[in-house]
């Protein structure tokens, strides 16, 4: 059974086509990244999936229930990572937390035991009886991740967890996450636009305009949308590597060769290694595969 | 029941946590205090000093009653609805702050999400105005006693039915509210306009005939000389214990709206507290009403 699977999904808004005919399948304890431009129809699935936002067209399954039947069942499946804070900034980590339960049924004694686990896995302690407002922006990061958990769900959105977020806050991130699939096997469903994340995923679905525009796993997709090259450090004479019909480009102290796949880069350095001194293989990025599939760039693909 | 328990708590400590909505609740009122302390309280004395029979005294201690009712009436009439509407942005502010967005992704209802907003704005509101309530009485206590315990306890009563004419009343206008420049505008509109037309700031009696009649169709006038009634009764009884002429008496009624009139019929306290009981199940319907059929998911 997949934990989620979506069916020819359309959502508009008057005329704009936010989610227009998309289908999807997310594996469980996979980690399934959507990728797209702001706009691209990210936010809108997550909130259709989540039950916030009415479809017009399509199914959606989450772990078997149907989300036109089985909603309050589907809530308490999934928990969710909001791209800006949601939590209530006047009041403490643990009043945030506790009321929030509640509207799981979750109060009493449950939610001692609950709160817990959760301050195991989050080192929650020290910042409990703060303000929420006043916390770091790292430690707001870990309250919100302590709060999409706190009913135990089996399914993680992650709606662009780490924008704005400084490197050290998107290593936790990261590391959380990581944590929580190795420990729970947790299914995470992650939006992003940066190409460093999407490349950690099992799946990718690449959306613009609310449209699938590709789909499958990093390698997959670098394959199939990206080219891998040969860089090549040592000095060579570029008539020699003419005259060999070798595709090149001269960079700043390298040249780069291109090659269409990996078979072909190791063919290219056997076949020259008498001029090839210094050198590596360069496999494809997501920048690539992103930008070849949309024709557009994407920011944050500092991969 | 364990939600509605949980977002009532969590609406209220909002409330008295966030500054800017409770500092906000209390400008109307401080305003009100302001104007009375400057000279309304003066423009009340001389006005009934000078109004008063030829050669017939009264003890200082009944015009201090006198007017410190009405400022106690007044006062509390303004701060059943500016409350109310301040503490009731908080569904408002949900909106746009993303809280709300995280409501709709648990189980919860949307008519325990509405209900908590409604009982938390009642809580806050009622205990507010109980607040000042106790600071009005310690005020009239100092300057002139003629309150009664039932008086009290008819006040309390009216209050609470205030509030909760506040709280629907605000409901229904915050339903359709939904950022940071319409809480402002709404919340200014109310501080300003609601302390004239329901006679907090002025009497009714002062404004012309055909503002009279106007405001004698919104049911929160009605409540402004309920609440008027409740903290009055005892002076105007000591007035008749002193064979103050009751012409004078029902005058001076008349220029504070202790005493409405619609239409020129003179509307009895039942009928009063029919009116703003009615309009307050009806608003409290409409609002049950909205919940209900508004679209839970765009």
């Amino acid at each position: 059974m997949n934990a989620i699977e979506v069916k020819n999904l359309k959502k508009y808004f008057g005329e704009v086509k936010a989610v227009d005919d998309i289908s999807l399948k997310v594996k469980q304890g996979e980690l399934f990244a959507f990728l797209g431009l702001n706009g691209a129809g990210k936010s809108t699935t997550i909130s259709i999936i989540c039950g916030a936002l009415k479809k017009d067209e399509g199914k959606v399954f989450v772990n078997g229930f149907d989300i036109d039947t089985d909603i309050d069942k589907i809530k308490n499946d999934i928990g969710i990572v909001f791209q800006g804070s949601a939590l209530d900034k006047p009041l403490s980590v643990l009043e945030n937390l506790r009321s929030r339960a509640a509207l799981y049924g979750i109060s009493g004694k449950e939610f001692d035991e609950r709160m817990t686990k959760i301050n195991e896995m989050f080192e929650l302690e020290q910042v409990l009886k703060r303000p929420y407002g006043k916390l770091s922006g790292g430690q707001k990061r870990r309250v919100d991740f302590a709060r999409a958990l706190i009913h135990n769900p089996k399914i993680l959105i992650l709606d662009e967890p780490t924008t704005g977020l400084d490197p050290q806050s998107r290593i936790m991130v990261w590391n959380t996450v990581d944590k929580l699939r190795k420990e729970r096997g947790l299914t995470v469903f992650l939006t992003t636009h940066y190409m460093e994340e999407a490349a950690e995923a099992d799946f990718v679905v690449i959306l613009d305009s609310g449209k699938t525009v590709a789909e499958g796993t990093p390698n997959f997709l670098k394959e199939k949308y990206s080219s891998d090259s040969v860089k090549v450090y040592n000095d060579v004479e570029k008539e020699t590597l003419k005259q060999r019909n070798l595709d090149f480009t001269e960079e700043n102290g390298y040249i780069n060769i291109k090659a269409k796949n990996i078979a072909e880069a190791k063919k290219i350095i056997i076949e020259n290694a008498d001029i090839f001194d210094d050198f590596e293989i360069i496999k494809g990025k997501m920048d690539d595969v992103f930008l070849n599939a949309t024709g557009k760039a994407l920011q944050g693909g500092d991969e | 029941m364990t939600d509605i328990k949980f977002l009532v708590k969590r609406n209220i400590k909002m409330f008295f946590k966030d500054k800017g909505l409770f500092f906000t609740s209390l400008i109307t009122p401080f305003i009100l205090l302001v104007l009375y302390s400057t000279f309304l309280s003066n423009v009340y004395k001389s006005s009934f000093v000078e109004n008063l029979p030829k050669g017939f005294k009264v003890a200082d201690s009944l015009i201090n009653g006198l007017v410190g009712g009405q400022l106690i009436g007044s006062l509390l009439a303004v701060s059943c609805i500016t409350v109310a509407f301040c503490s009731n942005m908080l569904m408002v502010q949900d909106k746009f702050n993303g809280a709300r967005d995280d409501f709709r992704i648990t189980p919860v209802k949307s008519s325990h999400l509405a209900l908590g907003y409604f009982l938390a704005t009642l809580t806050c509101t009622f205990i507010i105005c109980l607040f000042a309530m106790v600071a009005g009485l310690i005020y009239i206590a100092c300057i002139g006693w003629y309150i009664t315990a039932t008086d009290i306890l008819m006040l309390i009563l009216t209050l609470f039915i205030m509030v909760i004419f506040g709280t629907s009343l605000s409901s229904v206008i915050n339903f359709f509210l939904s950022s940071q420049g319409q809480i402002s505008a709404v919340g200014s509109l109310v501080s300003s306009v609601y302390g004239f037309i329901c006679g907090a700031y002025m009497p009714i009696s002062t404004f012309s005939d055909g503002l009279q009649k106007v405001i004698s169709f919104l049911p929160g006038t009605y409540g402004t000389s309920l609440i008027k009634q409740n903290a009055l009764r005892g002076v105007f009884e000591e007035m008749s214990k002193t064979h103050f002429p009751s012409k004078e008496i029902e005058m001076i009624k008349d220029s504070i709206d202790y005493n409405l009139y619609f239409f020129d019929n003179k509307v009895s306290t039942l009928s009063m507290y029919a009116i703003i009981s009615g309009f307050s199940i009806a608003m409290l319907l409409l609002y049950i009403l909205m919940n209900k059929f508004s679209k839970k998911t765009k």
